[in-house]
């Protein structure tokens, strides 16, 4: 059956869970068991006396499906609240990686410079490689790893997207 | 800190200050202790059942025929993958249902241990919400809010799974007014300004129709009564999707009867060409829309559910109001009164008279046997023959539950218990067990099929058991009659594996079972038979041979809209009803 095929769009979501045993695994179920993209997700208790968690959620989908995805969340039961950052439009993003890189020579000096054209911590150096730590929104981490890639890029590990919004206000229990 | 209670007893007295009064169970080792606290008290009643798939369903026919929680009680492993299918069942159809299952001691857990599963991971997404209780102290609270979350807001079932050792140990006890939920507060009471737009539309309307659903019943009582006030003071057609039959009287001159797959003409018709659409407590399941595309193409939608994540979830409706059926219709009467629109009566009796043309067509005709007894015949003789009385019907799943849903006329909520989202063959017979304990006075039907009854026949040793004279109605078609309706449809007559083959004698099985055996395949004999189960006292078995080869009309063919239904009585090429697109779904 034809449908009409309504444009996707990447979305941001925060939610607030109590953290209790069995939360991520329900979060995670409702999106395989539906069919629903995470292109990103980062959980960590962030108020440890109310044992309340915030999750990070990118996600992909037509406006009515991102709808749904937020819809959905918000019905499990131990969910507080969920924002949509992309909709509300003043979401600051963040994204952590450590990159590896081996190499010698004309490419080690290289990585180095685009590290610091990047502003990259270094957290680990042999004589053969560098451990960089990159701050920064996705685009810009995506940018820095494709740049390492000829230079002796080895492997990368990325938390994922840590999201808030901007302004005095936070999100409600 | 104890109260001198075990886990085992915490559990029997917080379902004693729930109001629980019945539970359906099975025993076994993760679950003893509790069963020793059973045998220890008198306040609650336990139900044994055959399968534990049948506890569920039994805890669902009790929960919708009297609109409390239905509770169950099964042991670890297979106790618990055995429930599984119940649980689904009350999740697709919003049903209260509170299952405890027990899980080995909380050493082993992880361990492989004889008779574990994981309970919570495999039971997670067929339920509301579930708890795996470690800590004895936790238990009290864990079961109250399992009764809460279980009974507010779209109500489900909930699984609470109990370690062995959680069920030895010494316990807090609490009860259940300390507890308040964290997170889970349902919004009950609807936006204002949703509701006044709601009611300009409604009075404006030229064409309207009221789309009401499951959700009016578990709206309670109240719901039904204020659907019935605000269609009476519109005047507008009212139809119901399978759930909701009963919460509109069937006998009223505005009730179009149901709409969707199997739908009457009339409704399917007045959903197509309606110009305002209120959808009251239903979710546009495909079953309802057919072919979204060409799902009501020119009308504003309203839609009133209290679960947010159905709005927009199939159909884009233009007014979503978010709150309890009875809460909205409440503020949308009181809103309608202080204002007093004046309707277009013009508009309104030209649709009416659009309206009963269709009705005009009669859909439900059928070609009426001598030599044989047709289902829907039957059916309509069951209901004549039961209707002044004081009656609640089940069914299991396929041609003959539509035709139920068709030819039975039902006046009152929570008479109707029919497995309507997950489709569950066996669904009718342990259902009609728990509504009878519910109600032990009353007449209680299942209105099966011969397949289906079949998957969960062992229930009625379970009835001998407790003495519930529940009615087993099989329309026997020597099919699983609607896969071979599809089967004629889409498959080019390959009835493959559909024929009823080595049918048990229903007669000598009731024989076996201990209870009343009843066959009739005589149109004229057929009222006298059905009398005869009415007055047994005890559970009937009551196979009615019926046409092997009916189809259930009308119906919508998989992929088309619901202006292009097949009539039972019109010469369609049955071929080439359904496209390709159409045959591949379900």
């Amino acid at each position: 059956m034809l449908k009409k095929v309504d444009p996707m769009e990447t979305h941001t979501l925060s939610v607030l869970v109590d953290n209790e045993p069995g939360v991520l695994a329900r979060v995670v179920g409702l999106f395989s068991g539906r069919g629903y993209n995470i292109e990103s997700l980062t959980v960590t208790e962030t108020e440890q006396a109310s044992h309340v968690s915030r999750i990070t959620l990118v996600t992909t989908g037509t406006p009515q499906v991102i709808d749904q995805i937020s819809a959905q969340l918000d019905r499990l039961v131990p969910v507080h609240s969920v924002v949509d950052l992309t909709v509300s439009g003043n979401g600051v993003e963040r994204e952590l990686a450590l990159i590896k890189v081996a190499g010698k020579g004309d490419h080690r000096v290289e990585s180095l410079r685009l590290a610091e054209a990047f502003r990259a911590q270094i957290v680990d150096a042999t004589t053969e490689s560098f451990v960089f730590e990159l701050t920064g929104r996705t685009n810009k981490i995506d940018q820095f790893i494709t740049l390492m890639g000829p230079l002796g890029l080895v492997e990368v590990s990325r938390t994922g997207i840590a999201a808030i919004a901007r302004g005095p206000a936070g999100m409600v229990l | 800190m104890s109260d001198g209670l075990t886990g085992a007893e915490v559990v029997m007295r917080a379902l004693k200050d729930q109001g629980v009064e019945h539970i359906f169970g099975y025993p076994g080792g993760a679950v003893l202790p509790i069963y020793d606290a059973i045998f220890q008290q008198n306040a609650i009643q336990h139900v044994l059942v055959r399968h534990e798939q049948g506890a569920v369903h039994a805890a669902e026919g009790y929960a919708r025929s009297t609109g409390k929680v239905g509770t169950v009680l099964v042991t670890s492993g297979p106790g618990a993958t055995n429930a599984v299918t119940g649980l689904t069942d009350a999740m697709m159809d919003s049903i209260p249902i509170v299952c405890i299952t027990g899980q080995v001691p909380t050493h082993l857990i992880g361990n492989d241990a004889f008779q574990e599963c994981d309970t919570v991971g495999i039971t997670r997404p067929c339920t509301k919400h579930n708890y795996l209780v470690r800590d004895p102290d936790d238990l009290a609270r864990v079961l109250h809010e399992a009764y809460y979350v279980a009974s507010n807001g779209r109500p489900g079932p909930v699984v609470v799974d109990i370690p062995k050792d959680v069920q030895f140990a010494l316990a807090k006890y609490t009860g259940p007014s300390n507890v308040a939920h964290k997170t889970y507060k349902p919004r009950l009471k609807p936006d204002q300004a949703s509701v006044r737009q709601a009611v300009d539309i409604i009075a404006n309307a030229k064409q309207p129709i009221l789309y009401t659903g499951g959700g009016v019943i578990n709206s309670g009582p109240g719901a039904s009564k204020l659907l019935r006030e605000f269609a009476k003071m519109t005047g507008y057609p009212v139809t119901s999707t399978l759930m909701g039959l009963g919460a509109f009287p069937a006998s009223d001159g505005q009730f179009l009867g149901m709409l969707g797959m199997h739908g009457t003409y009339e409704a399917n018709l007045a959903m197509y060409n309606c110009d305002v659409m209120v959808c009251i407590g239903a979710r546009f399941d495909d079953r309802i829309t057919g072919n979204t595309e060409l799902f009501s193409p020119n009308s504003t939608k309203i839609h009133i559910d209290i679960d947010a994540s159905s709005i927009n979830k199939n159909i884009q409706v233009d007014i979503p109001i978010i709150g309890d059926v009875a809460h909205v219709l409440e503020d949308m009467i009181r809103v309608w009164k202080a204002r007093q629109p004046e309707i277009d009566a013009k508009a309104l009796k030209s649709w009416w008279g659009q309206v009963d043309g269709w009705r005009g067509r009669k859909c439900l005709n059928y070609e009426p046997r001598k030599d044989i007894i047709m289902p829907q015949y039957a059916i309509q003789r069951l209901y004549e023959l039961t209707k002044d009385k004081d009656t609640y019907i089940t069914t299991e799943v396929g041609q003959h539950q539509m035709w139920a849903a068709q030819y039975f006329g039902f006046e009152d909520p929570n008479r109707w218990m029919t497995s309507g989202g997950l489709g569950t063959m066996g669904y009718g017979l342990p259902a009609a067990l728990g509504v009878q304990v519910a109600h032990p006075d009353s007449l209680v039907i299942d209105i099966a099929g011969e397949a289906s009854v079949q998957m969960t026949m062992q229930e009625m040793s379970s009835a001998m058991q407790y003495r519930l004279p529940i009615k087993i109605f099989i329309l026997n078609n020597e099919y699983m009659g609607m896969v071979r309706q599809w089967q004629e449809l889409l498959h080019g007559r390959r009835y493959s594996e559909s024929y009823s083959a080595a049918l048990p004698d229903f007669v000598k099985m009731a024989d076996a079972f201990g209870c009343t055996g009843i066959r009739c395949s005589d149109p004229d004999k057929l009222d006298d038979a059905i009398l005869e189960m009415i007055n047994t006292d005890g559970p009937v078995l009551f196979d009615c041979l019926v046409a092997k080869d009916a189809n259930c009309f009308p119906m919508i063919p998989s992929g088309k809209g619901h202006h292009e239904m097949i009539l039972g009585d019109e010469p369609t090429n049955l071929d080439e009803a359904i496209s390709e697109e159409g045959k591949v779904l379900v």
